[in-house]
């Protein structure tokens, strides 16, 4: 007969509760551990999609995310005819304020060229962006459904397709457009400011610029030695992307991430000390059957194996509720909760290492109960 | 006087030291036999629970010699490593209050005992409810103590005293949580375990009521033997 599992059902409702609680406890924790994998994973969702191999930004700088880069757009034709390099294309990236049916809206914009590196990865729903202008592809994320329209600037879009797990390393839903679309709402001026800087004669009108021109080499070409050979024009920089992605998570997002990554050590270690309190508290209420089972014979193995079994199905539970929780509640959260196998069973191992080390202290406690402490009223 | 299972002799327990020290026990003697049923009586603080706590191997003595069933177990110091093993195979206890797991219903209450020597729960569970039968309650086997009264479930602590067949049975006022009526019972059925498994059974109690069910009355007062009475013929 196992002890621990008699002595739950007995008190089946407070368990249950009690392990409800700590699911809880236990969801807030692993929603921080899917945040946390999520800011990585937002960061990365863009260049990971447009499968580049090197980004070519304005000299000097570490653009197109981390800085601002601006470069001529006819830059894409010199890159497409570099040896190594298979294609090129060439894209803008703007955050935007804009009007959806649902209210206002806040989007990453990329322009790119139809049929050229650039564009989503995969559409979910309806098709890409063709030859028609104001066209957008726009990401689950932004409630945008397939028809919808919105306006962007001086003109209003409408949305052709949808994608789904793309969004900026901000969390903001990503818009995809033609590169002539996005040029112009990016660089074009409103007709009064184009009249007076013609007037100052400081230009206006030209467009033609671009953010970043990505490119896709031919399989064994070496990106650094590409990416050297780039350089030599100078008023180019190249990253390839590698370079691209460390900068993503160890510098746009990295206090973001590391903040999160310290709230998730405290709220484990609160789990860890609330677990370890209840774990105590359950054996103490067993204060006097701990004293009979030694009273009459019980090996110390049989009061550990109580405790610790008790402790395990506790954390067990509670886990399993957590899991539950996070999975069921994790498209309400405004941001991407990346949780995969790997981080669950990580975290199970966690919570079991916890519930071991919580109950550490219950079974010293319940060692030291004398078994006498089972004779009187 | 043919067969001992329970052999103090000058048995003292002192706590404390120097000028706090207390002492509870001063060189008693007491031999229980086989088949006997002994009633140790006296005020509160005169030493009986510690006397049955020494016996039960529960608390060291300070001085004298103590024998379970022929064999000292302490002589100056323990003589039996391990002592848990000892009063899981010679030692029943019953309590005041029963003391039955409220998370096991009868029956496992009784096969617990088995099980935690090793025996299997089909072995422990049929003897369980033998004893039980034998005891009379056999019908409440899969109640939980919450729902016996006060004498099915001070039977079912019976039953667990005497599954593993102990030589020696301690009980601590067993009879204080029942009527005249149940209290008689219980100590009837005693007897009959004494009689029948030639055990020796030692009862501390204050209950009047019963004090004609034993073979000897021990009275004890600060710490020592005051006077022993023999059940009347």
């Amino acid at each position: 007969m196992n002890l621990a599992l008699a002595d739950i059902r007995h008190k089946l409702g407070r368990f249950m509760l009690t392990c409800l609680g700590l699911g809880l406890l236990m969801a807030v924790a692993l929603s921080m551990v899917g945040i946390y994998q999520g800011v990585v994973s937002e960061a990365l969702a863009l260049s990971r999609s447009l499968r580049a191999d090197l980004w070519v930004v304005e000299s000097g700088t570490s653009g197109p995310f981390a800085e601002a880069s601006r470069i001529p757009g006819d830059v894409r034709e010199m890159m497409a005819r570099l040896p190594g390099v298979a294609a090129a294309g060439a894209i803008t990236l703007r955050t935007a304020e804009a009007q959806a049916p649902q209210g206002t809206l806040r989007v990453q914009v990329i322009g790119y060229e139809p049929g050229r590196p650039g564009g989503p990865s995969a559409i979910a729903t309806g098709r890409g962006v063709g030859g028609t202008r104001f066209e957008i592809v726009a990401d689950a994320r932004s409630g945008l459904p397939l028809g919808a329209t919105l306006l962007l600037g001086r003109h209003r879009y409408h949305v052709v397709g949808t994608t789904r797990g793309l969004v900026s390393s901000g969390g903001d839903p990503l818009i995809f457009m033609q590169l002539r679309d996005s040029q112009d709402l990016q660089f074009r001026l409103a007709p009064a400011a184009a009249r007076r800087a013609l007037a100052a004669a400081a230009g206006g009108g030209g467009t033609d610029t671009v953010n970043a021109i990505i490119a896709q080499l031919h399989p064994g070409a070496d990106p650094a030695l590409v990416a050297e050979t780039t350089r030599r024009w100078k008023h180019l920089a190249a990253l390839t992307d590698q370079q691209q992605s460390d900068l993503l998570t160890l510098s746009v997002v990295n206090r973001a991430r590391v903040q999160l990554g310290m709230f998730t050590v405290v709220l484990l270690f609160v789990s860890a000390v609330i677990i370890a309190l209840i774990i105590y508290t359950m054996t103490m209420d067993k204060l006097r059957e701990i004293a009979t089972l030694k009273l009459i014979g019980a090996p110390d193995r049989t009061i550990i194996g109580l405790v610790l079994q008790q402790a395990l199905m506790l954390g067990g539970v509670a886990y399993v509720a957590a899991v539950a929780i996070v999975f069921a509640a994790r498209d309400v959260f405004p941001r991407t909760v990346a949780l995969g196998p790997a981080e669950v069973a990580v975290m199970a191992v966690v919570i079991a290492l916890i519930c071991l080390v919580g109950s550490m202290v219950s079974i010293r406690a319940a060692l030291r109960i004398e078994p006498q402490q089972a004779l009187g009223g | 006087m043919t067969n001992p299972l329970v052999q103090v002799e000058k048995l003292s327990k002192t706590f404390g030291a120097g000028d706090t020290a207390v002492r509870a026990l001063v060189e008693v003697d007491l031999v229980v036999e086989a088949g006997e049923v002994v009633g140790l009586k006296g005020p509160s603080g005169s030493g009986k629970s510690t006397l049955l706590n020494l016996i039960a191997c529960i608390q060291e003595p300070t001085g004298g010699k103590l024998s379970i069933g022929g064999e000292t177990v302490w002589d100056g110091q323990w003589r039996v490593a391990d002592l848990r093993r000892l009063r899981r195979e010679r030692i029943g206890f019953i309590f005041q209050f029963h003391n039955l797991l409220p998370f096991l219903n009868a029956i496992d209450n009784v096969a617990l005992a088995m099980t935690l020597d090793g025996v299997d729960s089909a072995t422990a569970r049929q003897r369980a409810g033998a004893l039980l039968d034998y005891l009379q309650v056999g019908k409440r086997a899969s109640a939980m103590p919450a729902r016996l009264s006060g004498g099915e479930a001070q039977r079912v602590a019976i039953a667990r005293a005497l599954v593993n067949r102990p030589k020696v049975i301690l009980a601590d006022e067993p009879t204080a949580a029942l009527d005249s009526e149940r209290a008689r019972v219980v100590m009837d059925l005693l007897r009959q375990v004494a009689r029948d498994q030639q055990a020796a059974i030692l009862v501390v109690t204050h209950d009047e009521k019963i004090f004609d069910r034993f073979d000897r009355m021990v009275a004890l007062r600060d710490g020592r033997i005051e006077g022993e009475q023999l059940r009347a013929a």
